[in-house]
Order: C-alpha cells, then sequence, then structure tokens
C-alpha cells in the first residue's frame, strides 16, 4: 500500500489527561480517502477522544497524525483540512442558518491568477465573492434538503433540522475529512434511521472521506466501510463491518456487536471443540487441551426435534420479536439465547444444532491474575492495591512459622520475610466479591462483565493504581458497582522472585 | 382547626401595600411637587425654569457626561477582566473573583475617602482634576457590577461554539470577534446598565471628589437643604424620565437577544 493512498494515518498516537488518566493508547490507524470509518466503543472509551485530536481540538500526548503524509499532529484546528459535525451542533445562535453556513466560506482565502499592468501573472490569496458564497450555501442547502431556510434563525428549527445545518456548515467548506461526532444521538430512533441512509448517500455522492463515532454498533454496522472497535483506549479490532460481526477477535468485540452467546470452551482434537457438555466441529485450528471462548451468534443456533443436533435442552422463555422469536434455553446448568424465526413451546424440549461456521473460537485472555506483590511484617501480602492474607509457608517445602513470625525452612533457618518481593497467581475461580467493602483485601469498580453461559466474567478495576482483578462469578453485579475483593488464603500462589546476589536459596 | 389558605390575588397584597407606601406614594407627592409652585398653585413654572438656566442644563450634561465616561471606563478594565476569569483553567479563580468583589464588602464613603487620600497624594491638588478623579472614584466604585455580568456570561458561552468557530477556519482572534463578543452582549447591556443608572445619580463620590454644586444628586439636595420642594422635585422627575429611558432602550437590546438565545436551549 502506498503512502499517498491513506489520507490519514495515526502512528502511536497517545493522550493522557492531567499527566496520570490514559484516555488513548497505542492508537495506531490507517484511513484510505473516501472511505467511511467508524470509531466504536461504549462510551469514555476514548473514541472522542481520537476524534477531538484529529480535528485539532485536542493535541496528542505523543505520536503523530499524517495528513497526506505531512504531520499535523500540533496544527490548530483553523488550520487543517478537516471539518467536525458537533454531537449538539453548535450552531451559532447569534446567526441565521444562512450566515451559520458561510461562517467558513467567510473567511476562507483562495489563490488566484491575476495579471498585472506589465502582463505578468502573480497570485493572491483572495476572499470569496458574495456571489461565490451565496452559490455554495444554496448548494449545501441542497444537499441536507433544506432548500429556502436561509433567512431561518437557528432557533426555530427542529433538532433533525438543525443537524442538517450543521452538516451543511461542514461540508459547505469541502473539508478533506468530516468528521461526525455521535451526530444522531439527539435524535428520535425514526429520524435516525433516515438519516443513516442520507448521511450514507451523502458519502458516496461528495467523496470526502468520513470519520464517524458512535457508540451504536447498529449504526456502525448499517453505515461503514471500516470499523474499529474501541475499548478502554485501545483499538480491539479494525475490519469491515461483516469481518466485525462474523469474526470477533475477543469476547469483548463478540459481545459487543450484536448478540452473543459466549462459552468456556475447550479444543479436544482437530478442529473439535468441547462445550455446553457437547462436542461440536469448528473451522478454527487450536492446539488440543487449549481453553478458549467460544462465541456463537443466537441465529447460528437452529432448532431441530430432540436426538437431531449436538444440544438438547428446555425452553424457558420465548418473546416475540417481530422478525423473530428470542428463545432462551437452558441445557443443564448452561443458558443459551437463540433466535429463530420458528417459535418453540416454553418448557418442551428442543434439540439445537450449530453449524461448524457458526462456531467462532477465540483464544483465553484471562484465565489467571498475576501481580507483583511484596510480603509485610504480618506475613500477608501486597498487591493489586490491598493487602491479603497468604500462607507464606508455600515459599520454601516444608517450612513453617514461629510464634514470632519467622519463617523457619525445612533446614531450620529462621528467615524474616518482611518486604520480600513475590510473583502473585489467582485463578479467576477463586476470587470473590462482596458488598461490604471493607472485608475485602482491595476494592474496585466493575468495569466490565460478559455473560458466558453460566456465569459471568467479571474485571474489577481499583482506583488508586487501576490495577485489574478478572473473576468469574455466577452472579449478577452491576458495571459501575464498588466491590470489595476477597482471595482465600490458600488460593493465592506465591513465588520468590528470582533475585540477584541475595541469600535466598 | 381550619387551614389558612390564601389564593394567588390575596398573596400579592403585602407587595401591593409596599408598592403604594414606597413607590407610588412618593411619586405621587413628588409629581404634586414639581408641578405646583410655593403657594400650592399647579403651574409650568419650575420646569420652564429647569430647561432656561445653564446652571441646571451644564449640570445635568455633566452629570450624563461623567455617567457615560464612567460605563465605558468600566467596559474596557471589566471585559478583560471577566475574560480572563471566565477563560482560565486555573483552580482558584474564585479567589481572583473574589478580589474584585471584596472592596464591595467595606463601607464605601470608607473607601471613597481612601482613594481620595491616596489622589491628593498623587496629585497634590485634587481640585485641579475633578473629572477624571470622579471617574476614578466611580470606576472604583462600580467595576464590580460590570465584571459580574460579564463574567456570567462568558462563563455559560457555550465551549462548542468556540470550537465549531476555530474548526472553520476561524482564528482566535477572529472567533473572540464573531462568537465571543456578540454572544456576550447581554452581559455587556446588563453590566452597563448597573454602572449607568447609579453613577447618573451618585451623590455621595461625587460629593466627595467633584466641585458639589455641578452635580444632580447634590443640585436636589440642595434645594430640599433651602426647603424649595417644588424645584427639587422637578430636577428628580427629569432625572426618573432620562433613566426610564435609557432602561427601554438597554431592555429592548436584551430582549431581541434572550428571545434568540432562549429558544436554542
Amino acid at each position: 500500500m502506498s503512502k499517498s493512498e491513506n489520507i490519514i494515518e495515526l502512528i502511536d498516537v497517545k493522550k493522557v489527561y492531567d499527566g496520570d488518566t490514559v484516555a488513548v493508547e497505542k492508537f495506531n490507524l490507517q484511513v484510505k480517502k473516501g472511505e467511511f470509518v467508524t470509531f466504536l466503543g461504549p462510551s469514555g472509551c476514548g473514541k472522542t477522544t481520537t476524534l477531538r485530536m484529529i480535528a485539532g481540538f485536542e493535541l496528542p500526548t505523543s505520536g503523530q497524525i499524517l495528513l497526506n503524509g505531512e504531520d499535523i499532529s500540533n496544527l490548530p484546528p483553523n488550520k487543517r483540512p478537516v471539518n467536525t459535525v458537533f454531537q449538539k451542533y453548535a450552531l451559532f445562535p447569534h446567526l441565521n442558518v444562512y450566515e451559520n453556513i458561510a461562517f467558513g466560506l467567510r473567511l476562507k482565502k483562495v489563490e488566484a491568477t491575476f495579471r498585472n499592468d506589465a502582463g505578468d501573472t502573480y497570485t493572491k490569496k483572495i476572499k470569496l465573492t458574495k456571489g461565490e458564497i451565496d452559490k455554495k450555501v444554496k448548494k449545501a442547502l441542497e444537499i441536507v434538503d433544506l432548500e429556502g431556510f436561509e433567512k431561518r434563525s437557528v432557533s426555530t428549527l427542529s433538532g433533525g433540522q438543525q443537524q442538517r445545518i450543521a452538516i451543511a456548515r461542514a461540508i459547505v467548506n469541502e473539508p478533506e475529512i468530516l468528521l461526525l461526532d455521535e451526530p444522531l444521538g439527539a435524535l428520535d430512533l425514526k429520524m435516525r434511521k433516515e438519516m443513516q441512509i442520507e448521511l450514507k448517500n451523502m458519502h458516496k455522492r461528495l467523496g470526502i472521506t468520513f470519520i464517524y463515532v458512535t457508540h451504536d454498533q447498529e449504526e456502525a454496522l448499517t453505515m461503514s466501510d471500516k470499523i474499529v472497535v474501541i475499548n478502554d483506549g485501545d483499538i480491539q479490532q479494525i475490519g469491515t463491518p461483516t469481518e466485525i460481526y462474523n469474526e470477533p477477535v475477543n469476547t469483548f468485540v463478540a459481545d459487543f456487536i450484536g448478540e452473543s452467546n459466549i462459552f468456556n470452551g475447550t479444543v479436544v482434537g482437530k478442529l473439535k471443540v468441547k462445550f455446553c457438555g457437547a462436542t461440536f466441529d469448528c473451522l478454527d485450528d487450536y492446539e488440543i487441551n487449549q481453553l478458549v471462548d467460544v462465541v456463537v451468534r443466537p441465529e447460528d443456533i437452529k432448532i431441530c426435534p430432540v436426538g437431531e443436533g449436538q444440544l438438547k435442552g428446555k425452553v424457558i422463555s420465548s418473546v416475540f420479536k417481530g422478525v423473530h422469536y428470542e428463545i432462551t434455553v437452558g441445557i443443564g446448568k448452561f443458558e443459551i439465547t437463540i433466535q429463530s424465526t420458528q417459535n418453540a413451546p416454553v418448557g418442551g424440549n428442543i434439540g439445537m444444532r450449530i453449524e461448524p461456521d457458526g462456531i467462532h473460537l477465540m483464544q483465553k485472555v484471562y484465565t489467571v491474575n498475576k501481580y507483583d506483590g511484596v510480603i509485610t511484617r504480618t506475613n500477608a501480602v501486597q498487591f493489586g492495591d490491598g493487602e491479603f492474607e497468604c500462607d507464606v509457608t508455600q515459599l520454601y517445602k516444608g517450612s513453617h512459622l514461629d510464634e514470632e513470625g519467622y519463617l523457619i525452612t525445612a533446614q531450620g533457618e529462621k528467615i524474616d520475610l518482611s518486604g520480600v518481593a513475590v510473583n502473585v497467581e489467582v485463578d479467576t475461580h477463586d476470587i470473590l466479591m462482596t458488598d461490604e467493602k471493607e472485608k475485602g483485601g482491595a476494592q474496585g469498580n466493575i468495569i466490565s462483565m460478559i455473560y458466558k453461559g453460566d456465569h459471568y466474567r467479571y474485571i474489577v478495576r481499583t482506583e488508586e493504581n487501576e490495577e485489574d482483578y478478572v473473576l468469574s462469578c455466577p452472579d449478577l453485579w452491576n458495571t459501575g458497582d464498588l466491590v470489595g475483593i476477597i482471595i482465600p488464603k490458600d488460593k493465592i500462589k506465591l513465588s520468590l522472585k528470582p533475585v540477584e546476589g541475595d541469600n535466598v536459596k | 382547626m381550619k387551614k389558612l389558605r390564601f389564593n394567588r390575588s390575596q398573596l400579592c397584597i403585602p407587595y401591593a401595600v409596599f408598592l403604594i407606601l414606597f413607590v407610588i406614594a412618593p411619586l405621587v407627592v413628588i409629581l404634586y411637587y414639581a408641578f405646583t409652585n410655593g403657594e400650592g398653585q399647579f403651574t409650568f413654572k419650575n420646569f420652564a425654569s429647569f430647561f432656561s438656566s445653564t446652571n441646571t442644563l451644564g449640570t445635568l450634561l455633566e452629570s450624563f457626561a461623567l455617567a457615560i465616561v464612567t460605563t465605558i471606563v468600566c467596559l474596557l478594565i471589566a471585559y478583560p477582566t471577566a475574560y480572563i476569569l471566565a477563560r482560565s483553567n486555573f483552580k482558584k479563580k474564585y479567589v481572583l473573583l473574589l478580589l474584585f468583589i471584596l472592596p464591595m464588602w467595606i463601607n464605601f464613603t470608607l473607601r471613597i475617602t481612601a482613594l481620595k487620600e491616596v489622589l491628593s497624594v498623587i496629585e497634590g491638588n485634587i481640585s485641579k482634576y475633578q473629572f477624571l478623579n470622579s471617574v476614578i472614584g466611580m470606576t472604583y466604585d462600580f467595576l464590580p457590577f460590570m465584571i459580574l455580568p460579564l463574567y456570567t456570561s462568558l462563563l455559560k458561552l457555550d465551549k462548542s461554539l468556540l470550537e465549531a468557530a476555530s474548526d472553520l477556519g476561524a482564528s482566535k482572534f477572529t472567533v473572540f470577534l464573531r462568537v465571543t463578543l456578540p454572544l456576550s452582549v447581554p452581559g455587556i447591556i446588563s453590566g452597563m446598565t448597573m454602572v449607568l443608572l447609579p453613577s447618573m445619580t451618585n451623590y455621595v463620590v461625587l460629593d466627595m471628589l467633584h466641585n458639589s454644586t455641578f452635580i444632580m444628586g447634590s443640585l436636589i439636595g440642595s434645594y430640599f437643604n433651602a426647603y424649595d420642594w417644588n424645584n427639587g422635585s422637578l430636577i428628580s422627575i427629569v432625572l426618573l424620565v432620562i433613566i426610564f429611558i435609557v432602561t427601554l432602550v438597554t431592555n429592548r437590546f436584551s430582549d431581541e437577544d434572550s428571545n434568540s438565545r432562549g429558544a436554542v436551549l
């Protein structure tokens, strides 16, 4: 791919607020001329920050933003050939529709060629004439379908109309890139659907590169050529809507885009995976015995008579959703959601079949939590912004503690452990959450939860140093809950860190 | 026990009483005196003598000029101050704001007396620069009334509008000229009203820093001291009419603006 093809390129862009809040990190992205790119992610994931860095409202802490191969990272917004459609329109209340749209044009200077008395030609930057501005404003109003609104005050327009004026105000300057920051967020559903199609058509007609920010996965799938899924300041996946939907790279993407059933599975043979107590053929090749996350879209599960298909279960509920029924089926302790045009009676038993192309395997990201810890005076261990009781005798085989708290090794050597650095490992199943925050060794907020058929996987993040605890729990909690972290004493696995030149044996 | 219940019109009785006692009645009395002579007979003579005397007309003009110059000086000082206060990310900006408001907590006669001493040290003979000193004194007195409304209107200015303007190609100066300034007009108007009106009728500051025979407040006072209620009342009426006109004009400005602004929200 040659460089000139990319209209904009972000290289290792990082943004840190107030010295310690990382909004965006290691952001690498290339956008081709004329593409419709969508930044998709939950709120607070850094997508708007990235957009604002492209617009020039925020400067990246480090990294480069290249426009047509030129570094524009530190240019002010008025020097960038980029225009923005703001989330809340940001129309100027003291100007009418015409003046709002003409705002950029009146400031624009174009190069024009003149001939002086001696007959030599020279170029000079001049302002657009009244007639030119007039023509352009008329055309922009035509594009957004609001002809004849020139004299109206912006305050008399409806939300949808204001949105169109905001778009007209941006595209009238013929920017190289149009940035749209959740532009349809404030519109009602029907209006939003209409504007989605209209924006898509506008993109085709104008040939301008669009960069679109949204948290609505359906909107992203409908409109984009390329979707960038972002979570927590990191790019999770870049791909076409089909790729993102059909081949999510991890459980976050799978869970965020569309509906998914996510299970823990084990690879049991060549292209064979076991989950929900049954073995399935699949298309993803993983090593035998590897633990994997299995993602199955609800529409990829077919209902068949009991006995046929790989699974059978009892229908727990069935809800009519217009085009399809959403059926929840219990298979032992697992729950699975099916979307089917065919209904199934609640309480009845059904069989289910999943074709190999409906099963997506992903490498498990988290199985064990690993931390750097330090043993305290009281033979507890400090890690992850917390302090936990632990069994320090596991550090030395056959050792025990004396009454004063010193460790006596099998050889009878006396060791003072306080301040010793250790590696800490805790299995995701061994961490518990509690409402009584003080009871926990550490406290944090639940920042993510994903349903995995028979349990939820949570990530709890502490406030102080943003340490993460990944844990599995069958109970339902809410994201944002402040919880205490409890780890049973015998579930904390400790090992000594290799220390050079120390007398640790 | 029966509960006491009032309807809306009953609730406004105390206010109406207050209004009649302290606003309507004095006005009627002033109007009566302004158009009567010492014997209580209806006359336009007070009216005619006010507008035919160069002394009274000169005083009126001088007061008006003083008020306008003070207002302009206040605006010129207050706008940049309010702008910097509203724009700065400085976390302790309320402390800065307090520094401007703090003098209001001190009795103003005391403040002006202190100012008079400072001025006489600088100027030697303060009676040489009466106009200048009066402007300084009133600016000192009324500056907070200009800063506060400006600060509020600049503070509530939607930041995304400024971003939108610079996104559309406006330099920082153009953003100020084409967006910030027009959108702060309501603040400018209310600040100007709040300075212009009291400085037109100001009495104490001018009494201490100005030749007192040339100001409206003192003129009224001197008539009243001589028990000439009629001429004093007439000057009050003239002032009242001027203030009424000024208020009418400024209200029209801010009304237009609040209409177009309010509907956006």
